[in-house]
Formats: structure tokens, C-alpha cells, sequence
């Protein structure tokens, strides 16, 4: 427990901010360049654990335990977005026998 | 010590996240993502949210990339049914996402850094005390949140019911 104290005390929080942003660039771009459906949702995880990252370093060093509450009921809510993501993604298959998600352009005027 | 650590996790997470994008196997996104999600449980386990790393490790690798990886293997995508985007589209991507972490960095230059307090509450990432929390503060959201996972998982089963008439197409 000391240890881990002190490592509060040796790394800044702007290092976390630095990493998580990274990260969320990262999914920024995968959901760009990326065809794939599975793919983009995959990036669309990363997106949210770079935030989930961000809010347990704050709730460490403001020592506020309201937002490690807060990344549990994110993962909740990523846990059902990607169930309800996936059987969609499944049927969009059927119909459309590909994954590629430049098929979906009906909506295009 | 723990500092090195730090800082290897999130060189490690970064480059599996890029492996994630990169690959052009969908099966190897897959892995990478889950190494992703170890590496950060790490830096969980180094913030002193020992309860977030292990409920991270049980939801994502266990659940949501098993999930992935499940419908990746019942639509049988490879390399070769892999979708590409032109060049030019993948040269934008990045330079668009480049320019989003320029401005987020720009955006972080001008904000006061907080200090760590000066005696960290070592047991605030305990199952205990966040149980306590969650169970009285938090006790409204959370019977929210149980009655959304029904929702979903009703949903979930109605999306991906196959339709009485096309039962001669499978998947």
C-alpha cells in the first residue's frame, strides 16, 4: 500500500491525460480508416477505456472514489452496447452478406 | 520502480492499441485489443483500483472480446474478406486523428496541473469501501443500470432472431 502511495506521489496526472488521449486518438482514427464493423466497434471500446482510464486517475489523485463508481457504470453500459452491437451486426450480415460498412449508404439522398 | 512500470504499461497499450487499427486480420485486432485491456488493468492495479482491474479483466477480456471474437468466428472473417479503405481515405484518417490529439495537447498546455494530495487514501479502490459507496450514494443508478441490461439483452435477442420467412439463409 505505501509503495503504491508513493507512486501516486511519482508519476504527475497529466501523464495519465497524455496516455488517455493517445489512446482516444488511436480509436479516433481506427473508426476513420477502418472498413470493417467489427473493427470500428473494437475502436469504439478503445475510445471508452481511454476515458475509463482518465476518470480512475482523477478519482485516485483527487482521492474521490465517485469516479472509479462512475467507470463501473461505464463498463456496464459498454457490456450492453456492445450485445445490442453485435446482434445488429449480425443481422446487417444476413442481409447484406458483408461486413463492410461502405454497403450502408441507403440513407444517402 | 513503480514509475518504470507506468510508463512500460502504457507503451505497451499504445502500441498493441495501434496494432488493433493496423492489423489487417481482424482475429489479430482481436488479441491485440485484449492484450490492450490487460495492459490497462495495470495501470488500474497502479492507480490503487484494485476492484476496476479486476471487474476490467472479467467484463472486457472476458466477456465483451470473447463476444467479439465469437462473431468473428461464426461470420468466418479473414484476411482475404477483409475490406480496405483507398489510400487516400487512410491518409486523411490519420492525419485527422493526428490533428484531434494536437489540439487535444494544445488544449492541455494552458491547464494547471493538480498536485497529488499529500496523503493519498489508499483504500478508496477496495471492494468494501467502493461497495459501500455504490450501495447508498449510488443506489439509484445502479437499479437504473440493471434494468438497462434487460432492456439490452431483450433487445439483443429480438435484433438477432432470425425471421420466420428467410429461414433458408443461414447467418
Amino acid at each position: 500500500m505505501n509503495q503504491v502511495t508513493a507512486l501516486i506521489n511519482g508519476v504527475p496526472v497529466d501523464h495519465y491525460v497524455y496516455l488517455s488521449l493517445i489512446l482516444f486518438s488511436i480509436g479516433i482514427v481506427g473508426v476513420l480508416i477502418r472498413r470493417n464493423m467489427i473493427v470500428v466497434l473494437m475502436c469504439i471500446e478503445l475510445m471508452l477505456n481511454a476515458v475509463n482510464l482518465l476518470m480512475a486517475a482523477f478519482s485516485t489523485y483527487l482521492n474521490d472514489a465517485a469516479g472509479q463508481i462512475f467507470v463501473f457504470f461505464i463498463m456496464v453500459v459498454a457490456a450492453a452496447e456492445a450485445a445490442v452491437g453485435l446482434a445488429v451486426l449480425i443481422m446487417i450480415y444476413r442481409n447484406t452478406k458483408s461486413v463492410d460498412i461502405s454497403n450502408l449508404d441507403k440513407l444517402k439522398g | 520502480m513503480g514509475e518504470i512500470l507506468f510508463y512500460v504499461l502504457g507503451v505497451m497499450s499504445i502500441l498493441s492499441a495501434i496494432v488493433v487499427v493496423g492489423s489487417n486480420n481482424p482475429i489479430h485486432s482481436v488479441l491485440a485489443l485484449i492484450f490492450t485491456m490487460f495492459c490497462l488493468a495495470g495501470e488500474y492495479i497502479l492507480l490503487n483500483a484494485q476492484f476496476l482491474a479486476v471487474v476490467h479483466i472479467i467484463v472486457y477480456a472476458g466477456a465483451i472480446m470473447v463476444l467479439f471474437l465469437f462473431v468473428l468466428m461464426l461470420l468466418n472473417l479473414n484476411k482475404d474478406t477483409e475490406p480496405q479503405k483507398s489510400t487516400r481515405f487512410k491518409f486523411i484518417g490519420i492525419i485527422a486523428g493526428g490533428l484531434l490529439l494536437v489540439t487535444f495537447v494544445g488544449a492541455m498546455k494552458g491547464v494547471a496541473v493538480i498536485a497529488a494530495p499529500g496523503t493519498p487514501d489508499a483504500s478508496i479502490g477496495l471492494t468494501k469501501n467502493l461497495g459501500k459507496i455504490l450501495f447508498t450514494d449510488f443506489v439509484v443508478p445502479f437499479e437504473i443500470a440493471s434494468i438497462l441490461f434487460l432492456a439490452a439483452m431483450v433487445g439483443a435477442v429480438m435484433v438477432g432472431k432470425k425471421d420466420q420467412k428467410d429461414n433458408n439463409i443461414h447467418i
